[in-house]
């Protein structure tokens, strides 16, 4: 017996035991019907040659372990970012406990999402009574300052139109006729889940500037000096606004952040649960309309909502995903050049002080070859950043990625002699990336949580950064942006090279020659 | 502190009763009335627990239920680990069901063993208006090349399939001819059939049936010799190891075990069910209609047992030895005797750490009453359960074998009132699922979730208990909870209504 009361064994001890093994391989042998090992072996070894990655490369219906979600998701996490409000679903009802669940396991945080849980009848006579019973029944219960709806593919498929179904509901008196439900359709069956950022943003600025579906004159738009800001759909939401409130704060820039979530996914815990914390102010989501310009931090988590903001006269400027010196700094000339405010010393002094940590590793990180997966902005400031620190992003994959987008890569290859031999793959998984890492192998593997399967069957070690990450707790709390948040992407990069190299030398007498004390 | 502990049964009841008027109170006046019936205080002597259940959820109130493709292919074929499952329609459902129910097996992942991975036909709109067949079709042939040790496959239908008319029976059937007879499964779990995933459950188990058993030769020769001692484990999942925790007891105790459901399970072990001399049933909400089946079909009994806790995995062993022989019924007693030592250690470790405190439960279809003998048998008492998606036969086995006089009752509990219930009970810990956590966390109640096992486990058999015990003890004597309240903010003490 393995089992100990005073020293309990888990469950990745328990069964390597002796009894557990003996039963294991029983059960295998004799009831699971199981491959040849030769045979499993000889599989294992052909799924890593460059026929099999032809092979693999030539699907076109299936797709294997993706790296992207359906639009719902996005929606939730844009509709969060904004005071009081609660994100509502029109459709099936497991999707929501999917969102809700995704989004908890990543952020370790409570995420409130209601569902209109649609069933059979629904999808006969359409889903307009759970849309009239499910407000009323959500206003009543959560008391929210605003409910934000969006669909699943069900109320997609069967068409249901959410414009006239919440004017319908409003007419029942589920909510107040002046109550703000702003919507958006987000069918899970086109683009992922920055697209449904997208689409919520845009359907919520599109409420409160144009009118509220008709209910409201339109906002006459009277310019001041504010700007706004979009963070877009990103896993490092909480540490990234903060950062770049510090750094309005330092610059003295009057903004607007819209859909601030980094409040309600970095909550307290001191005796009471809030469903809501922070987040845009409906009012400032309102005035919004009358800012200078809009700043997207992910041009392809607003690829509908800056044109409208553009149609409303303002000037409209989308990054990608910054992260790196170049990167930040053009951020912050951007932001200067809009509001006319000086980046100060301070911001010149935490340059100056990332130039120096770069200078200072650099020599570990030169000439390494990287692969990276995630969505289509990220890869781009990732790929932007490995360049500048003289490492060749050799793999840069994006399921959720376009031909646009691909073109965007190569154009950031093509600026550095580091990206001469790098490859972008558009629309591609990470069965793809899989024979990607055994035919063209690199150093170190950039991607979410799902990574770590791809480090398993290749040996690429693999640096955490992405959504989601469900395996390292707190990642989330730390920036990716501005100068500061470049040094924690690369001391994240870093501690990963030098545990690699420590890994790789501690063989006593054989190896650890060169397990230095000092690099 | 549990204020439960100093209260008699009838106020605990009048709390009770008072608390679910409280929270009526909040929603409009027909959703109230609907809501009414599947809350409750229930009576000791009663056959069930006086509430509805199985009913559809309620748009708007944040129910905590998933889908019938969670049912089908997150709970029922999912851990099948020899075969491929394809989440067919848009890529989320399998997106957010990835590899996140822990069902462990072994196996070479991506070469013939698939369970931690994400299959799907990513629909886009050219499908939904087109339809997805011919898509399926050519997704099923790139399976074929790419995954060649596979030994079946099964379709899992989202939303979109049901709805655009796709012939998902008719692709399979095809393709299987084509691949010599391949067993391939469609599965019509689309999302919004049924209330919950309970259905999903349903209908997987009768694709089991349909497309499985019934597609064996019946002259086909056995893959082993039987023997009188061979018993199937239905409904494992093998969370954590628990059907391994489990399977290692039965097999100390002198059966067989021909097959494991669904957790670290093949297509074989579900092939050769039928050869079972008896079916141990452990998730009877999830499985016993293929249970039922079997028995009606091949004559195979069955019988519900529970290894969560020493005291019920005791009854357990006695209960499924009591279908076999003198030798079997021996080896139960042998198995119990064996462990007794680890189980006597574990309790003289941890119940005095753990005794009188109280917990709330809201698992899915098993949970909310197995596991209560596992935390009587340190001490604890459940003050509140309630079901995710169980149907009146759960709530009757709750009333009749496990709870309590006066127990708080809440089927599909809504967010609202699961944190309204606990932030006036102020149990000592909550049991539910990764949705819940953080809000009770935040509330500074300990919690554990009990459809992962909060990512430690197994809690099944004697192995597992001695996990259990030690989670319970590190969530509810965890240091950090004591820190919760800042403490230059004074908080005005409760008045207790016994006080006046």
């Amino acid at each position: 017996m393995t089992q100990n009361a005073d020293h309990v064994l888990d469950h990745f001890e328990l069964f390597r035991g002796p009894e557990y093994q003996q039963m294991l391989a029983n059960k295998k042998k004799m009831f699971e019907n199981p491959r040849d090992p030769a045979e499993v072996e000889r599989v294992r070894e052909w799924a890593k040659t460059p026929e099999y990655r032809e092979k693999n490369f030539a699907r076109e219906a299936l797709t294997v372990n993706p790296a992207k979600a359906c639009q719902p998701l996005g929606a939730v996490f844009a509709a969060v970012g904004f005071e009081g409000t609660i994100p509502f679903v029109h459709g099936s009802q497991g999707c929501v406990a999917y969102y809700r669940s995704h989004l908890s396991r990543h952020f370790k945080e409570p995420s409130s999402c209601v569902s209109s849980s649609m069933t059979e009848d629904a999808a006969v006579f359409g889903g307009l009574n759970n849309m009239i019973d499910g407000l009323a029944n959500t206003y009543n219960m959560y008391k929210p300052k605003m409910i934000a709806v969006s669909t699943t593919c069900m109320a997609e498929v069967i068409g249901d139109d959410l414009n006239a179904f919440i004017k319908t509901a409003k007419e029942k008196g589920s909510v107040p006729a002046e109550y703000d439900v702003p919507f958006a359709h987000t069918p899970a069956f086109v683009g992922s889940h920055v697209t449904g950022y997208d689409n919520t943003m845009k359907g919520i600025l599109e409420h409160f500037w144009d009118g509220k579906a008709g209910t409201a004159p339109k906002l006459e738009r009277q310019p001041n000096d504010k700007i706004n800001f979009i963070g877009g759909f990103d896993g490092y939401t909480v540490g990234n606004m903060r950062e770049i409130k510090r750094i309005f704060k330092l610059m003295g820039v009057e903004y607007t952040i819209l859909a601030d979530n980094s409040d309600v996914w970095d909550t307290p815990t001191d005796g009471e649960f809030r469903m809501y914390d922070g987040g845009t102010t409906l009012e400032e989501a309102a005035n919004a309309v009358h800012a200078k310009a809009t700043l997207s931090m992910q041009e392809y988590c607003t690829e509908k909502t800056l044109p409208l903001i553009k149609a409303h006269g303002q000037e409209v400027v989308a990054f990608n995903h910054p992260i790196g010196v170049a990167a930040t700094d053009h951020f912050l000339m951007e932001v200067s050049r809009l509001t006319g405010k000086e980046i100060p010393e301070e911001l010149a002094r935490e340059r100056g002080r990332f130039v120096d940590a770069i200078a200072d590793s650099s020599a570990h990180i030169h000439g390494k070859k990287f692969a990276i997966y995630g969505d289509p902005d990220l890869c781009l400031g990732l790929a932007a950043f490995l360049l500048e620190l003289g490492a060749e992003p050799t793999h840069v994959l994006a399921t959720n990625g376009t031909k646009a987008w691909a073109e965007k890569v190569q154009a950031v290859f093509d600026s550095s002699p580091f990206g001469k031999n790098c490859h972008v793959y558009p629309g591609k998984d990470l069965w793809h990336m899989r024979s990607l890492l055994f035919t063209e192998p690199v150093d170190f593997l950039i991607g979410n949580t799902y990574g770590k399967y791809l480090e398993r069957d290749t040996g690429t070690p693999l640096i955490r950064i992405g959504f989601p990450i469900f395996d390292r707790h707190h990642h989330h709390r730390y920036p990716v942006w501005g100068y500061q948040g470049g040094m924690n992407v690369l001391v994240r990069i870093l501690d990963k090279i030098f545990d690699e190299i420590d890994k790789n030398t501690n063989v006593p007498a054989k190896t650890d020659y060169s397990f230095d004390i000092i690099r | 502190m549990s204020l439960a502990n100093t209260q008699s049964v009838a106020e605990i009841k009048a709390r009770n009763k008072e608390l679910i008027d409280e929270v009526l109170a909040v929603y409009p006046e027909k959703t109230a009335k609907r809501r009414a019936k599947h809350l409750n205080v229930h009576e000791a002597g009663k056959a069930d627990c006086g509430v509805k259940s199985n009913l559809k959820s309620i748009p708007g109130v944040m129910t905590i239920r998933g889908c019938a493709y969670a049912g089908s292919k997150g709970v029922v074929w999912g851990p099948i680990k020899d075969m491929i499952h394809i989440s067919h329609g848009p890529v989320g459902c399998g997106q957010y069901s990835w590899a996140a129910r822990r069902n462990y097996y072994i196996g070479t992942t991506g070469i013939d063993t698939f369970v931690t991975m994400q299959f799907t036909s990513d629909f886009q709109e050219k499908d939904i208006v087109f339809g997805g067949d011919k898509k399926l079709a050519k997704i099923m042939d790139e399976i074929q090349e790419l995954f060649p040790l596979n030994r079946g496959i099964t379709v899992q239908s989202e939303c979109p399939i049901g709805l655009i008319g796709d012939d998902i029976e008719a692709v399979s059937k095809t393709k299987s001819k084509e691949y010599d007879g391949k067993t391939i499964v469609p599965v019509r779990c689309e999302g919004f059939r049924g209330v919950s995933q309970s259905l999903g459950h349903h209908i997987a188990n009768d694709s089991i049936r349909d497309w499985v058993f019934d597609k064996i030769s019946p002259d086909a020769p056995p893959r082993f010799e039987p023997t009188p001692y061979d018993v199937a484990i239905i409904g494992d999942y093998n969370i954590g190891g628990d059907a391994w925790s489990s399977r290692i007891l039965l097999e100390e105790m002198g059966l067989r075990v021909i097959a494991q459901w669904s957790g670290d399970g093949s297509l074989a072990e579900l092939e050769a069910t039928p050869k079972a001399k008896l079916n141990v049933l452990h998730c009877y909400r999830s499985m016993n209609y293929i249970s039922r089946h079997m028995e009606e079909k091949y004559g195979i009994p069955w019988c519900e047992y529970n290894f969560f806790g020493p005291s019920k995995i005791a009854e357990s062993l006695r209960k499924i030895a009591g279908f076999f022989d003198d030798k079997i019924k021996e080896g139960a007693e042998r198995v119990i005797a064996k462990y007794q030592p680890l189980m006597d250690a574990v309790i003289a470790r941890y119940r005095p750490r753990l005794e009188g405190k109280t917990v709330m439960l809201f698992v899915g279809g098993l949970r909310p009453r197995h596991v209560i003998g596992a935390y009587e048998d340190l001490g604890m008492e459940v003050v509140g359960t309630g079901y995710e998606f169980g149907h009146n036969d759960d709530y009757q086995r709750t009333a009749q074998h496990y709870v309590k006089d006066g127990t708080l009752i809440y089927d599909d509990v809504t967010g609202y009132e699961f944190e309204k219930f606990v932030e006036k009970i102020q149990p000592d810990l909550v049991g539910s699922g990764i949705k819940e956590k953080y809000v009770f966390q935040k509330m500074g109640v300990p919690f554990r979730q009990m459809h992962s096992w909060d990512y430690s486990g197994p809690y099944h058999g004697y192995d597992g208990f001695a996990i259990f015990a030690r989670d319970m003890d590190m969530a509810i004597n965890a240091p950090i909870w004591k820190m919760a309240k800042t403490p230059w903010k004074t908080v005005p003490k409760p008045t207790l209504m016994a006080a006046e």
